[in-house]
């Protein structure tokens, strides 16, 4: 049998455990692929897509669509897991994961999939392709171009937090009054090389991005609940602070054995692995089949 | 009425071709509200000043941050916009992973304009030259490289591109260029160099294929050949990617002895090297003579650099003449 979306939203329990089984069967059938940073960014997928994000599969490039630039990359299967939960492609694309000609690539393209806002991979880039978006959105909608202000969302990593270009557009958005930029920071600690801190600590970050000039919140990146609170509170301006949300994370988040800042980072799961996963997700049981079948 | 003032308008005033760029856009910014200008902090050199004066609302000045002009201008053109990104050729392509990534992967349609090619600028000297830029962005896949030789190549080229989905990188000159003389009906095509003399390349000697702020110099060393008896079939080879294949082809084919470029840029990987890429696969392929620069460029004055680098008609002249033999 195949798999199917539950019908329930994007941020239940049940879907986001759906989310999580996607993002592991994906990197299973690709044999790579990076895990941690994806498990870590499900909750922030549903939260944004839950009622936050204007967007139409049935007209995916509409001028007026809210937009997120996926910075950190290399999370990508969470992305594919909700674009295709929202309905933008059948679940049983997602076993091709970087598969050749595929346009589910390794990292978002755009040369291979049209409704990605940018090509990423190479980290700290997607936040100033963000900001260009929430510029050129804002110029459309003062020239009446666009009957309402879209919004656009950035989600970065915090390894990529250590690129000078960040720095350059946390600089920049105030400059410009970007109210329409909300940056996501996916804060789950860990990088290649080991935790953060121990490569190139971030701390004090929501002071520095503060002393910036944004308004920063710091919520729990694993409560669905807080993430969606924080997003509503940030107030959609033509010309205000942007906005930025530092969402604590776990890397791994949703699989014991996972659970850790480095192990699974760009590792995929044996067939046994994958099997001991989706059983502490799911209960032995498969509520939404297989992708993988 | 020498070869010189035949190719060479010597009655108008040489314009830099920044200078072309800046009133270009600036004029082109009425009946094209898609366009937007971003610079990082040099608008005085790059000359989008006159944009900016005309249109603040179009124009955003990122401050001394390439890497995040460049994401930002890859994010106006996905909003709908159409970009030009100025900066010096060097701080502009020495992004290169941004525009790797952020414009020709993403198929963003960003018009890069870098100024101050060249060892041309002079006295600024090595660390403000832009001599690798072509070599960089002639290497992705979907950039469009231009270098104009004059004013009306510049703006042509500038009209073009506002139509043209796709990103493109222009190579513009800090010191003037002045008007080249063009066969009558001369249209401005993609992909099509302009050879100024074309009734002499069936009986050609030598073909010298030139852009920028070398084509001047070369039309010299073209006259100091042509009085030695030699015909030389002058080409503004102003299209970098895509180069010109059916004039290569048909220079290929012709009586030529010797094929020459030249390039205030290093001789690797420019003009130089897509032409000899180009030519090593043809069956009758020619000789080819490349004049580039060889070594990091230093302060000078522009004409001492000119002369230094081998970018006078008499030195390019003779190095021609010593490759015939």
């Amino acid at each position: 049998m195949g798999f199917k979306w539950p019908n329930e939203a994007i941020s239940s329990e049940t879907s986001r455990k759906a989310m999580r089984q996607a993002i592991l069967e994906q990197i299973a059938a690709a044999n790579s692929g990076h895990p941690g940073g994806s498990l870590s960014l499900v909750e922030i997928m549903s939260a944004i897509f839950d009622g936050h994000f204007k967007h139409d599969p049935k007209d995916q490039l509409a001028a007026d669509r809210d937009r997120l630039v996926l910075s950190k990359g290399h999370g990508v299967p969470a992305l594919y897991s909700a674009l295709s939960f929202l309905g933008y492609f059948d679940p049983s694309e997602l076993k091709h994961l970087r598969s050749l000609g595929h346009f589910l690539q390794g990292h978002p393209d755009r040369n291979h999939y049209e409704l990605m806002e940018a090509s990423t991979g190479s980290l700290g880039q997607g936040g100033s392709v963000a900001l260009g978006e929430a510029l050129g959105l804002r110029l459309s909608f003062q020239n009446k171009k666009l009957g309402r202000l879209p919004r656009v969302y950035a989600v970065m990593g915090d390894g990529e937090m250590q690129e000078g270009q960040v720095w350059e557009m946390l600089m920049a958005a105030p400059k410009f009054e970007l109210g329409n930029l909300v940056c996501i920071l996916d804060y789950n600690k860990g990088q290649i090389d080991g935790p953060v801190k121990e490569i190139m600590d971030l701390e004090p970050i929501a002071d520095k991005i503060k002393a910036f000039n944004w308004s920063v919140q710091t919520v729990d990146g694993h409560n669905v609940d807080e993430l969606k609170a924080a997003l509503a509170k940030c107030e959609i301006s033509e010309k205000g602070k942007p906005h930025f949300i530092i969402a604590n994370t776990v890397k791994g988040k949703g699989i014991s054995f996972m659970e850790h800042p480095t192990a699974w980072h760009g590792a995929a799961p044996s067939a046994e692995q994958l099997a001991d996963a989706l059983k502490e997700l799911n209960g032995g049981s498969e509520p939404f089949g297989r992708i993988l079948s | 009425m020498s070869l010189y003032e035949t190719l060479v308008d010597t009655n108008t005033k040489a314009v830099a071709s920044r200078q072309s760029f800046g009133l270009a856009v600036a004029e082109l910014g009425d009946s094209h509200p898609e366009m937007v200008v971003l610079d990082a902090d040099l608008s005085k050199s790059t000359q989008t000043q006159h944009f900016a004066k005309k249109f603040p609302e179009r124009f955003f000045n990122m401050g001394i941050a390439e890497a995040n002009m460049i994401g930002a201008a890859a994010g106006l053109a996905r909003a709908g916009h159409v970009p030009f990104a100025a900066s010096f050729a060097c701080f502009l392509t020495g992004r290169y992973d941004q525009i790797r990534m952020s414009v020709a992967a993403s198929k963003a349609n960003v018009k890069l304009v870098g100024t101050h090619a060249g060892v041309g600028i002079g006295e600024d000297g090595h660390s403000q030259m832009g001599l690798e830029d072509l070599t960089l962005m002639r290497s992705l896949p979907n950039m469009t490289v231009f270098q104009p030789s004059d004013d009306w190549d510049t703006r042509e080229f500038i009209k073009w591109s506002i139509k043209h989905d796709g990103p493109v990188y222009m190579r513009l000159t800090r010191q003037g260029l002045p008007l080249l003389k063009r066969p009558a009906g001369t249209e401005f095509k993609p992909g099509v160099w302009g050879v100024l003399n074309p009734e002499v390349l069936g009986s050609a000697d030598v073909v010298l294929m030139a852009s920028g702020g070398v084509m001047e110099p070369s039309v010299k060393a073209a006259e100091i050949l042509s009085e030695k008896s030699l015909k030389v079939c002058v080409v503004n080879a102003n299209w970098i990617r895509p180069i010109d294949e059916a004039f290569l082809r048909k220079a290929c084919e012709s009586s030529a002895k010797l094929l020459v470029t030249v390039e205030d840029h290093y001789d690797v990987g420019g003009l130089g090297g897509a032409v000899a890429e180009f030519i090593s696969t043809l069956p009758n392929t020619k000789r080819l003579l490349r004049i580039g620069v060889t070594e990091f460029g230093q302060s000078g004055s522009p004409a001492d650099n000119m002369e230094h680098y081998g970018f006078t008609g008499e030195k390019i002249s003779a190095r021609i003449a010593s490759s015939l033999g």
